[in-house]
């Protein structure tokens, strides 16, 4: 009788209070984390003088000049915003077809092989990406366009890979959540497969389709080390796709390490670390309006 | 299957609770029975370029002092001061005195900072390029962007493609200080490298380039892969610097907090000192003895 009693508590209120505990401590550390970062970002306006208006809209970044540091942002954003459209523009459509193909055209192969291939390309470390860019993709771009080979095109395209499965696995779902009925009603109506798909299919799995695209965006742009290692970090607005360009995440792995606590560089970087988090925000703010709709 | 992991798992709880065991007790023998007088513990944070030369230092001071550990890491000249001066830790690495990091004037009045090696500075060019020796003038136009060519410093007709490190490395900061004197670098012009081993691959695979890496990470195989380019003539050694022919180098720092006790002074002592200023020359860095009154 005791033991029985014994296990009804151990089964019930241990395991409850052992998920409630991690429920709520993941809810604080994400609290917590957010409290900090902003409270380190609004440094700068409040300790260092420096102004909103000219962090977030003057191109003019000196902050290692004695006289007069500037602590304008607005590169660091350009770059950042430039760079994860690109990657977004090219891995979206494929993710989106690779969807398609692994639920309408050949769903044996894209369970066996596709899916796991996918998996895989999560699985590889951001580093892996950015080496193998540095020495294969940035040498391609300069011996066939010219220039130095770091560029805009070379951070897109690294990016562009790194987020295709996370687009497409979301994208998948979506349109295998598209009810048979829907083909069906559509081959009774006399379409042909692929009338199916892009009329009926494809169609009623877009909201869903959309929250993949925002959340490959959304990773796209916190992304650092890989596009870190192939954009070239120039302080310049890319005149071309072929120019080398700076990132807020770059900025931030490059120079954060190096700057004291409390001087205006580091406060500022810790700014910058903020306008990231309140972009990624605005993010998910997008995947649940969507999603709403 | 299940109880197959299930097992597995235990068994690698057990092993890794073992060797826990074993490596803890292993030390306390060592603590008993060491020879030296000194003890304790040393933790250093810091600079990536005085980091290899502190870990040499502590590995045969700890040879000789079985009683003291020291732990030294990395993080940047930045996170070496933030630690010293919050406490975390004892001594804190640094390529360029803490007064030039640090916001508050105040808080550098705690601080004792300790030159312990001076480091020389290379530039570096991709191989393909003709120049073996440049002015501090040709360098101050080629970072500032007023010369874009080779062929206007004496090269063949090719663009000079720059590579800077990021604006807050140490390597820079010496750069801007001894060879651009005040000329401000274009970062507008050419890319930014975060590390050495990025610029020596950037450095290698890209045509026209140029850039400038710390002696001590061209010892061995490396200064022979790489082109180094003089100033005025002078290359990078160790007795162009001390004679004040060559203007490339600087000084590393350890920072502490108070007043040095054992066993961080000794410590520091033995890194500065006689007894290992061979390995510090080996290392590429250049020992205090040579150093004499250079700024």
């Amino acid at each position: 009788m005791k033991i029985r009693k014994k296990n009804y508590f151990a089964n019930e209120y241990l395991g409850r209070t052992l998920v409630t505990f991690c429920g709520i401590l993941m809810v604080l550390t994400t609290i917590l984390i957010i409290i900090f970062i902003v409270g380190k970002g609004i440094q700068s306006f409040t300790q260092s003088n420096i102004s909103l208006f000219e962090m977030l809209f003057s191109p003019n970044w000196s902050p290692n000049d004695a006289q007069n540091p500037r602590f304008g942002a607005l590169k660091f954003i350009t770059g950042s915003i430039v760079v994860s459209i690109g990657a977004v523009i090219i891995a979206a459509p494929i993710a989106i077809a690779l969807a398609i193909f692994m639920n309408y055209i050949s769903p044996i192969f894209g369970d066996k092989i596709l899916k796991p291939v996918l998996e895989i390309l999560v699985g590889i470390p951001s580093v892996v990406y950015g080496f193998l860019g540095v020495t294969i993709l940035v040498p391609i771009i300069r011996n066939h366009i010219g220039g130095v080979g770091f560029s805009l095109m070379a951070g897109i395209i690294v990016l562009s890979i790194m987020i295709l499965p996370t687009i497409a696995s979301i994208a998948s779902d979506a349109i295998r959540a598209v009810p048979k009925d829907y083909l069906e009603a559509s081959y009774g109506l006399g379409s042909t497969r692929w009338q199916a798909i892009t009329k009926a299919i494809v169609p009623a799995a877009t909201t869903n389709v959309l929250t993949g695209v925002v959340l490959g965006l959304a990773r796209a742009f916190g992304e650092a080390l890989a596009v870190q290692m192939v954009i070239g970090n120039t302080l310049q607005f890319p005149k071309s796709i072929f120019d080398p360009t700076v990132t807020l995440t770059g900025i931030l792995t490059m120079d954060m390490a190096n700057t004291m606590n409390g001087t205006p560089w580091n406060n500022a970087l810790w700014s910058l670390a903020m306008i990231l988090l309140l972009i990624s925000f605005f993010f998910i703010l997008i995947i649940r309006l969507i999603g709403k709709r | 299957m299940k109880r197959n992991i299930k097992l597995i798992f235990s068994f690698l709880l057990v092993a890794v609770i073992l060797v826990g065991c074993n490596t803890q007790k292993n030390t306390n023998k060592k603590n008993q029975t060491g020879g030296g007088k000194l003890s304790g513990t040393i933790t250093a944070a810091g600079s990536t370029a005085l980091q290899p030369l502190a870990e040499e230092a502590a590995t045969e001071f700890m040879s000789n002092n079985p009683s003291v550990s020291i732990t030294i890491q990395g993080g940047g000249s930045g996170t070496g001061v933030n630690q010293v001066t919050s406490g975390a830790v004892q001594i804190g690495n640094s390529d360029v005195p803490a007064a030039e990091k640090l916001s508050d004037p105040a808080l550098a009045k705690d601080l004792v900072e300790t030159k312990v090696a001076g480091i020389g500075y290379s530039i570096i060019v991709n191989k393909d390029v003709t120049v073996s020796s440049l002015t501090l003038k040709q360098i101050q136009d080629i970072f500032s962007g007023a010369v874009t060519n080779w062929k206007d410093v004496g090269g063949k007709d090719e663009k000079i493609n720059v590579i800077n490190r990021p604006a807050a490395s140490g390597t820079r900061a010496a750069f801007e200080k001894k060879v651009m004197s005040g000329v401000k670098i274009n970062d507008s012009v050419g890319t930014v490298q975060d590390s050495n081993g990025a610029v020596e691959q950037a450095i290698n695979s890209t045509p026209g380039t140029i850039s400038y890496l710390a002696n001590s990470y061209l010892v061995g195989d490396k200064k022979n892969a790489l082109t180094i380019v003089k100033i005025d003539g002078n290359d990078s050694s160790i007795d162009n610097i001390t004679n004040g022919k060559y203007p490339f180098y600087s000084y590393e720092y350890m920072i502490t907090k108070g007043d040095l006790k054992d066993p961080v002074k000794s410590y520091i002592d033995f890194v500065k000192g006689d007894d290992f200023s061979a390995k510090v020359e080996e290392m590429g860095y250049i020992p205090m003895s040579k150093m004499g009154n250079l700024k």
